[in-house]
């Protein structure tokens, strides 16, 4: 029963977010084509061949950096710059007083853009394999379903960690200049400028115990067939999830008993 | 006369702007934190490429670095003028308060893409000079006066044209009302000026020197840096630069005649 009332609760949330979302077609378009970066990057490499140091083919390469295009592209959240507006704006408020949780309205935001911005992905991976036939593969389905599962759980990780952030608008009002700071080890470390493998190796002595390799390394690893520990992987992302979950929780509930209602 | 008013009204934008941006005195320590690891992660991924290879695109790491001072230091423009001021202009035609500032007896464009600063991009301007008076010692660059005046000469058209394409994309704001995505886009394509333009593929050199002149950006000025420039390369930079100041300026008027306010 009470299942059954949260799936409706999701299900409806999760309509409104995506006619609203698909109001904004433009702007996701725009926003899928933003995430081009690796593909400039992969220019570098493959152009100055400097992929034959780390043992990677043009070919697994390529297919690298299309498989981190996508795990980005499914994995951006911005929940921290929506909350900070709202909770600037006194909008917080009303969502407070509903028996839901204000962070569901937001996850069924980020979810509905990903379906919203799905088309535009594909599409930019079609010109991709225009102009690199030779690097289309089709991954097994088993693969595919575990990269997807594991591309959700860094969309996961990244939405606990910006919620924590977020919550700490209860405290300073701009949070978002604390995660543009957190962006940065995330841009750099994640993987999406350069696998993770061709680290120095002081990097790589302890870059696994972060978050950072299981954002976009470990799944596009996973799906374009590069190697990587399976089991390792996923198992770390759900240790990250497990260790963060209650951390928002006890910020949430923190945080809410200082709420002081800016704005109205 | 006319120009005392305009150094006059912008003492006081600079005054107002400054007032407000340091009640948040901490948010501007973690910006100046943002800019530092945001440095060390590009050195650090520049030095990735370097692992195996002592060139790039013809460029050796310590040259490589003088590009990165560049970027750093155009990016801390970016930073305290053009991304603080175009926030105020989409926000402005979305709640039709251009009005105000077309009715005042001063130039729109003036007024619109000046009137707010943000002092945290201070610091990274300055980290940028560090990093350059740093690889000017290690590349053992002579100092002499045409180098200096050559090289401040460039690097002012680097900021005309990063100033001018920051102000179209503000400018469509009239037409598309929400321009975010676009300016994404845009920074996601400057991030290539962190690097050698040889280092890239023949035809995403001809792109990025003819679509969007990011080659001309930082390249140019780092090639005076190195004294490995031609002279007409440098015209060049001035004519481009010149040419889309003068289209962002028409432009903009152009645009104005389609402005058609808003919930009024």
């Amino acid at each position: 029963m009470i299942f059954n009332l949260i799936n409706r609760k999701i299900f409806t949330l999760l309509k409104v977010q995506y006619s609203n979302m698909l109001e904004y077609r433009v702007e996701i378009a725009l926003w899928a084509i933003s995430g081009i970066i690796p593909f400039f990057m992969l220019n570098i490499w493959t152009n100055n061949n400097l992929n034959e140091s780390i043992n990677i083919s043009d070919v697994m390469l390529s297919r690298y950096f299309l498989c981190a295009f996508f795990v980005r592209q499914f994995s951006v959240v911005w929940v921290v710059f929506s909350f900070e507006e709202d909770s600037l704006m006194g909008k917080v408020s009303p969502y407070l007083i509903q028996p839901l949780n204000p962070f569901f309205r937001y996850f069924a935001q980020h979810l509905a853009e990903q379906i919203t911005r799905f088309p535009f992905a594909l599409i930019i991976a079609f010109f991709f394999f225009i102009f690199n036939p030779e690097s289309l593969w089709i991954p097994n389905l088993g693969i595919l379903l575990l990269s997807i599962i594991s591309t959700f759980l860094s969309f996961l990780i990244q939405f606990l960690i910006q919620s924590i952030v977020a919550c700490l608008c209860f405290w300073t009002e701009k949070a978002s200049s604390i995660e543009r700071l957190l962006f940065i080890p995330t841009l750099f470390l994640s993987g999406l400028l350069a696998p993770v493998v061709s680290f120095p190796a002081y990097v790589k002595s302890w870059i696994y115990l972060t978050p950072f390799p299981y954002l976009i390394d470990f799944p596009a690893n996973l799906l374009s067939g590069n190697e990587t520990n399976i089991s390792g992987g996923l198992s770390m992302q759900i240790l990250w999830i497990f260790l963060l979950f209650p951390l928002f929780k006890k910020i949430w509930s923190e945080g809410t008993k200082k709420y002081t209602a800016m704005g109205s | 006369m006319n120009l005392r008013k305009y150094l006059k009204v912008y003492k006081k934008f600079l005054h107002t702007s400054l007032a407000s941006e340091l009640e948040y005195k901490t948010n501007i320590l973690i910006d100046l934190i943002t800019a530092i690891l945001s440095l060390i992660g590009s050195i650090f991924l520049l030095s990735i490429f370097f692992q195996n290879n002592g060139y790039i695109g013809g460029w050796k790491f310590e040259q490589a670095l003088i590009i990165q001072g560049i970027y750093t230091i155009l990016n801390g423009i970016t930073n305290t003028w053009f991304n603080p001021n175009l926030t105020e202009i989409v926000k402005h035609i979305r709640e039709g308060t251009l009005d105000f500032v077309l009715l005042k007896p001063i130039d729109s464009q003036f007024f619109i893409s000046l009137k707010k600063i943000n002092p945290s991009g201070f610091l990274e301007i300055m980290l940028g000079f560090f990093l350059l008076l740093f690889c000017i010692r290690i590349n053992q660059i002579n100092l002499s006066l045409s180098f200096l005046s050559l090289s401040l000469i460039t690097i002012s058209c680097s900021i005309c044209i990063l100033y001018s394409l920051w102000f179209f994309i503000s400018t469509t704001t009239i037409w598309f009302v929400k321009t975010w995505n676009a300016i994404e886009v845009l920074r996601s394509f400057l991030y290539i000026g962190r690097f050698p333009l040889n280092s890239f593929s023949f035809s995403l050199r001809i792109f990025f020197s003819i679509f969007i002149p990011i080659a001309f950006i930082t390249t140019i000025p780092s090639e005076v840096f190195l004294g490995l420039s031609q002279l007409w390369k440098i015209l060049l930079e001035v004519i481009v630069a010149s040419v889309f100041l003068i289209t962002s300026r028409k432009f903009w008027l152009f645009a104005l005649k389609f402005y058609s306010s808003a919930s009024s």
